[in-house]
């Protein structure tokens, strides 16, 4: 025997499937190492944002009886609503001072602290809370009244671990004389650290004070985008796919335009930001930094993706079946939307779903017209308000807070980042299900 | 077919609608990201203490802003630009022509700072010669210590504000050109037969070796590319540097320490006035635009115990006339 018929058999394997072997092995190693890759990444960023985001979600309070003095707030004495609102938010800063004074009488605290310093305790938006609270009903005024302040942004940041005694060292906005008086306030519970609603469902917050900026006003602006780009890009993009795929005849016309809607559905957003600037504001003039100029950008953009999603989908309904139906007498028309676009409809709305996710996060189209900056701070009562007047969007409220100076903001964007990442996910988590549930095999 | 006429006349009457309802209640403001703070402090102020809403202020840079506001008159334009440097002639005249009148509003100054990581020590003072010197594009140094012997021996790493701010101009004129003039650089240019404004730009000309980087974006662009490079010097605003205290430190410019103080009093060099400009036409068709211009540049806000000081802005010395200025726009 010769020694190529054994390595020939079944039990000797030969070198050359040795090799194959070999290779297959490695090729799977590869996979699967490429695959570890990828979820080592998507785990360092979760944790990343995780561990950096959550902390948004938490926010110091100090909770302090307010005398609503008379002698500061009604002079006169009369209860006249216009003379008390004379009465700016500066002039609330006295009886804060007097009710932080009382707490630390009252709990035997004593400090060095000046007056600044130790009214730099509270927030900011102390005094228009409590100016707020009072012109709701004058008759408040020479009651004392339990509030729930937050605590500036600094000391937050020392509660959280961001600042330390001695890296506040040069800091003229905190010193550490505040932090030990934060020590012991916390240590008699009128300081305490809480779940804060108001990141979630809150306004933009100025410069001056990051602990009251929340992403509430962001997020309905993200809505109405979304609402005016499911309205507009649907029905649109629906239609306009049925007809290139039932109706039209196939030419060169078609062609292009397929070929068209393709490039645009790679076309960058920033170049969609500026065609809307030139068209919807300065040719149309419509409003500037407003939903609906917003979101008739974003339909641009999301209109590609759904029309060849919702072609796909058409596409993949059998032949046989418009056939059957063509077959026992039913029109064109017909046929398309009793039997072809019920079975393409789950298709269509992953699609849909898919492509609003896409316009969701997007935030460079927005920098154009002007949905970025210190702009969501009105809530939208009605629904044309909430169309019409200015307001930003989720991910461009994340950059705008990621560029302020105070790294309290930096924090804010990180848990802006959870919100909308849990936006997204349920998003897609929607699209995956109906495309589950729904979808048939032929 | 009457479904697809039904269609169009929905859609036409929702545009006109739209556009009917362009009129719009709150102020608009862009421009400048460094009087972006001051200008959202003021408007979140404005809209706690008065009946109006909350003024929208967006950033953009000063170049745009004005660019913005003197695009032309109407609800759809802007109506107050912030601006961290001058309009020149040529802008404000031709601003002028397109928009009618436009008024000046100064708000106060902006000291402009070297700052470095705290752990990169040694850099408690630079003069413009010094700066000019290591960062000029004539100069071969590669280490501070080859500049001035009293630098630490750290190697050139500068970040310096890109072209499309208005912050650089600042430090091409307070700092560059101050530099050159000192080490001789400009005489000897002007000896050679340069006019002046050639020999000028001649001594802005940052090197390009990759010493000196460019920020396009903001101040935290500039930190973290501090955190990447902590032998790094950049280029930051007061206000920012207040806020970082715990990452870095600013050097004295000839001897004179940033601070509120001393870019008041005008010993520290490198400082530059901010300033809005105010679309008159649109004072009467915007309700509250009048009142916040008015409040903006009041004692309360703007004044040297305001919260725009306690934020890092210099206040004016000259406020009353700029609220007299305020007071006479109609």
């Amino acid at each position: 025997m010769t020694e190529t018929s054994h390595t020939n058999s079944l039990f000797n394997v030969s070198s050359k499937t040795k090799n194959r072997n070999a290779a297959e092995r490695r090729f799977r190693i590869y996979g699967i190492l490429a695959i570890s890759i990828g979820l080592l990444m998507l785990l360092v960023l979760a944790s990343t944002i995780i561990l950096r985001g959550t902390s948004a979600f938490q926010q110091t309070f100090i909770t302090l009886d307010v005398d609503l003095l008379e002698s500061k707030l009604d002079k006169k004495g009369n209860r006249n609503v216009d003379d008390i609102k004379k009465v700016s938010t500066f002039g609330y800063s006295p009886i804060l001072l007097n009710a932080m004074k009382k707490v630390l009488e009252k709990h035997e605290i004593s400090t060095s602290l000046k007056k600044k310093a130790l009214g730099g305790i509270i927030s900011k938006s102390a005094p228009s809370q409590i100016r707020d609270f009072v012109l709701e009903d004058v008759n408040r005024i020479g009651q004392t009244v339990e509030f729930k302040f937050l605590v500036n942004g600094w000391i937050d940041g020392y509660i959280k671990g961001r600042y330390s005694r001695e890296s506040v060292a040069n800091s003229k906005f905190a010193s550490a004389e505040q932090f030990d008086l934060i020590d012991q306030l916390l240590e008699v519970g009128v300081v305490e650290k809480k779940f804060n609603f108001d990141f979630i469902f809150g306004a933009d917050a100025s410069d001056q004070r990051p602990e009251a900026a929340g992403i509430g006003v962001a997020m309905v602006g993200s809505f109405y985008l979304m609402l005016v780009v499911l309205v507009l890009s649907l029905p649109l993009g629906v239609a306009a796919s049925i007809y290139l795929e039932e109706f039209a005849k196939q030419n060169i016309f078609t062609d292009i335009i397929e070929v068209t809607i393709s490039n645009l559905a790679a076309v960058p957003s920033i170049v969609f930001g500026i065609l809307g600037l030139a068209v919807f504001i300065n040719y149309m003039h419509l409003p500037q930094s407003t939903p609906i100029v917003g979101g008739l950008v974003l339909t641009l953009m999301t209109l590609p993706t759904i029309i060849i999603s919702t072609r796909a989908s058409l596409k993949s309904v059998p032949p046989s079946i418009r056939d059957a139906a063509l077959g026992l007498g039913a029109s064109k028309m017909q046929t398309v939307f009793h039997h072809v676009l019920p079975l393409a409809a789950p298709g269509i709305l992953t699609g849909t779903i898919i492509g609003m996710a896409q316009a969701l996060g997007e935030s460079a189209p927005l920098l154009l017209i002007g949905m970025i900056g210190y702009v969501a701070t009105n809530m939208p009562t009605t629904i044309s308000e909430g169309l019409l007047s200015p307001n930003s969007a989720m991910p461009a409220q994340i950059y705008e807070w990621a560029k302020r100076a105070d790294p309290a903001f930096i924090e804010r964007a990180w848990g802006g980042i959870i919100i909308l990442l849990i936006f997204l996910l349920t998003m897609n988590t929607m699209a995956v299900i109906l495309r589950r549930r729904f979808e048939r095999r032929w | 077919m009457p479904f697809i006429k039904k269609l169009l006349s929905i859609a036409s009457i929702s545009v006109l609608s739209a556009t009917a309802l362009v009129a719009r209640d709150q102020v608009h403001i862009a421009g400048s990201s460094t009087v972006l703070p001051y200008a959202s402090i003021v408007a979140e102020a404005f809209g706690e203490n008065f009946d109006f809403p909350t003024p929208i202020v967006e950033g953009g840079g000063s170049g745009a802003g004005r660019k913005r506001m003197c695009e032309g008159v109407g609800l759809n334009t802007i109506d107050i630009a912030n601006s961290s440097s001058l309009m020149k002639q040529e802008q404000w005249d031709a601003c002028q022509e397109t928009v009618g009148k436009v008024t000046e509003v100064r708000i106060g100054y902006d000291g402009i700072t070297f700052s470095t990581r705290l752990e990169n020590e040694g850099f408690n003072d630079l003069t413009p010669a010094q700066i000019y010197l290591a960062l000029s594009d004539k100069s071969t140094a590669s280490s501070w210590a080859d500049v001035d012997p009293a630098l630490p021996d750290v190697a050139i790493k500068a970040f310096i504000p890109g072209t499309k701010h208005g912050t650089r101009e600042v430090f091409e004129k307070k700092v560059m050109l101050a530099g050159c003039k000192v080490v001789g650089t400009y005489q000897k240019l002007i000896d050679e037969g340069l006019e002046k404004k050639p020999a000028e730009k001649e001594c802005f000309k940052v090197r390009t070796d990759g010493s000196s980087v460019d920020i396009d974006g903001d101040y935290t662009e500039t930190l973290a590319s501090l955190d990447a490079n902590p032998e790094g010097i950049g280029v930051f605003g007061l206000s920012f540097l207040l806020n970082n205290t715990d990452k870095i430190y600013a050097a004295k410019v000839n001897g004179v320490e940033p601070s509120t103080e001393t870019i008041a009093s005008g010993e520290y060099p490198v400082s530059r006035p901010l300033q809005f400009y105010v679309k008159n036409s649109h004072v009467s068709q915007v309700p509250g635009m009048k009142e916040y211009i008015e409040f903006f540049v009041s004692d309360e806000i703007a004044g040297p115990d305001g919260p725009l000081a306690e934020y890092g802005l210099v206040s004016d010395p000259e406020l009353s006339e700029t609220q007299a200025l305020v007071e006479a726009i109609e």
